[in-house]
């Protein structure tokens, strides 16, 4: 009996969804649409994500240290700031170091070069290079440096400066940049789903408000209201399934003409790659949210007349 | 079989459109029920099929009151009652075969059942070679008498036609009368709502009268009398 009931629910369905084409048809486009939304904020939100965290990679905050800073000293210190909690990573930067990035950066600049060969000894001082967590945490660290014992050797202090304080300003307006950008796009993603949901659910229940005549002769020769509301909720998968379909073939060529163009502007993310890097997430998160849509809005919709 | 036991009928406080009916239809009876438009024909059928309360009274089908089932009871209770309706409501989507099987599917036949019973209520009225035809490529009668094969394939006790040839011409109200006549010999109880006097006149069973929503004449072998 319940396998009779299934089987003909899905042949009901099935059948519905192909005599009813034109319905079917612009439910599906108006399906394809709302699908098409939250894949393109997939892709938005990865976009986002990659561009703040690199923009928040070059974030630092440099400590110089005096020429005649001992080696063992600064060591040390790098120790303890790596035991910090915020801080993501350390990076030590010695004298030698600091003059080849010097004669490097200078290479095409022959005064400044010889005005070092006239020095007898490295004018330049070791450097500790840190990246926090968080942007909004190198004040923290700043204030931890200043205090730190360790910045003493002896009586002289060690550290000649630290860039934080000239960067104070840019990093703070950062750190607001990315909260904020965080919770708009946030915001935005939140209110194209709803829109998009609710259009849905309007277009599918105008499906089924042509179907209530049917709805009710279903009742009164004595259905079931599982078995009246199963062809529509069925219905409503088949919509969601081939919207997703739909959707996830659109996606292929839009993604293979925007990989390069977002690869050149956002330098790290090359969309299409993404697609394919994740297309088993996507593939989920689309076809699921399409027969969830379907089968949800087609609930709701038959509820309303089976009341008889 | 059916007893109305003094139903009343009010919608949002105009005037009553049943007011005090009291009457029973045995099993195997023929029954008329006739009166002008808004004389309550359709609701006194509406409360027999649960599609409406009373505002007062009961609704005994055998010995079960109507409006105290629940939802399953009412879906078996309706397979056991036939319906056919003026504006025929068959299932545009659907062809005459399905038509009537949907009728079958829903109190839970199985397809061997079904692949016989169809076409054998569709030759029944006279169908048999429309059995494929949507209900856009049929005629008004023709319509009509798919919609009486539905009502009548679970082997109903009870067929209700609310003014069946209410959209017919005459040959057609003819025909369906016949039919409706032969169910009844078939030993189904068939409760006839209309207002063709020549339908009434041509039957020579029991007729009941209403006007303004109350029971004004019920006679054996009525004619139409108002």
């Amino acid at each position: 009996m319940w396998w009779i009931n299934a089987k003909r629910i899905i042949k009901y369905g099935s059948i519905g969804f192909i005599r009813n084409s034109f319905v079917s048809l612009s439910t599906i486009l108006v399906m394809t649409i709302t699908l098409f939304v939250i894949g393109s904020l997939i892709f938005i939100g990865a976009i986002l994500t990659t561009t703040l965290n690199q923009v928040r990679d070059k974030v630092d905050v440099n400590v110089y240290f005096v020429t005649t800073a001992p080696e063992g000293n600064i060591l040390s210190l790098k120790k303890s700031i790596e035991a910090l909690p915020e801080v993501k990573s350390v990076e030590y930067i010695s004298k030698e170091q600091a003059l080849e990035a010097f004669r490097m950066r200078h290479q095409n600049d022959q005064l400044t070069l010889q005005a070092l060969d006239e020095l007898d000894e490295n004018p330049l001082g070791a450097s500790l290079s840190i990246r926090a967590k968080e942007t909004s945490q190198y004040e923290g660290i700043a204030k931890f440096l200043e205090s730190d014992a360790a910045v003493t050797a002896g009586e002289t202090p060690i550290i000649e400066k630290i860039n934080f304080f000239q960067n104070k300003a840019a990093i703070d307006r950062l750190t607001r940049v990315i909260d904020s950008s965080e919770q708009f796009g946030l915001a935005i993603i939140i209110f194209l789903l709803i829109a998009s949901v609710m259009i849905t659910l309007n277009t599918i229940r105008l499906a089924i408000y042509t179907a209530r005549d049917e709805i009710s002769v279903m009742k009164l020769v004595g259905a079931e209201n599982s078995y009246v509301r199963g062809p529509f909720v069925f219905e409503g998968v088949l919509y969601g399934v081939v919207a997703g379909i739909v959707t996830l073939v659109l996606f292929y060529p839009l993604t293979l003409w925007l990989g390069p163009i977002t690869e050149g502007f956002f330098n790290d993310i090359n969309i299409f790659q993404y697609y394919l890097d994740n297309f088993g997430q996507i593939f989920l998160i689309i076809m699921g949210t399409g027969i969830f849509l379907g089968a949800v809005s087609s609930y709701l919709a038959v509820r309303r007349y089976l009341k008889v | 079989m059916i007893y109305f036991d003094n139903v009343s009928k009010i919608y949002n406080g105009s005037s009553p459109a049943l007011e005090g009916v009291t009457l029973s239809i045995e099993p195997s009876e023929f029954v008329s029920i006739v009166g002008h438009s808004g004389a309550g024909k359709t609701t006194l059928l509406k409360m027999l099929l649960a599609e409406d309360r009373p505002t007062d009274g009961s609704v005994f089908f055998e010995s079960t009151n109507i409006h105290n089932l629940n939802r399953e009871g009412l879906n078996r209770l309706r397979r056991r009652i036939g319906m056919v309706f003026q504006d025929f409501r068959l299932l545009p989507n659907k062809t005459a075969y399905e038509n009537i099987a949907f009728a079958m599917e829903a109190a839970g036949r199985n397809e061997e059942e079904i692949a016989t019973d169809v076409p054998y209520v569709l030759d029944l009225v006279d169908l048999g070679d429309k059995i494929w035809n949507f209900p856009r490529e049929l005629s008004g009668g023709e319509k009509q008498r798919v919609a009486i094969a539905r009502a009548i394939v679970n082997q109903p006790d009870v067929v209700i036609a609310d003014e069946p040839t209410g959209n017919l011409d005459p040959v057609s109200t003819f025909d369906i009368v016949q039919i409706l006549k032969k169910i009844n010999d078939l030993g189904t109880t068939v409760i006839l709502a209309t207002h063709n006097k020549g339908v009434i006149d041509s039957l020579g069973r029991r007729v009941i009268t209403m006007d303004s929503g109350r029971v004004v004449r019920d006679d054996k072998t009525g004619r139409y009398a108002l």
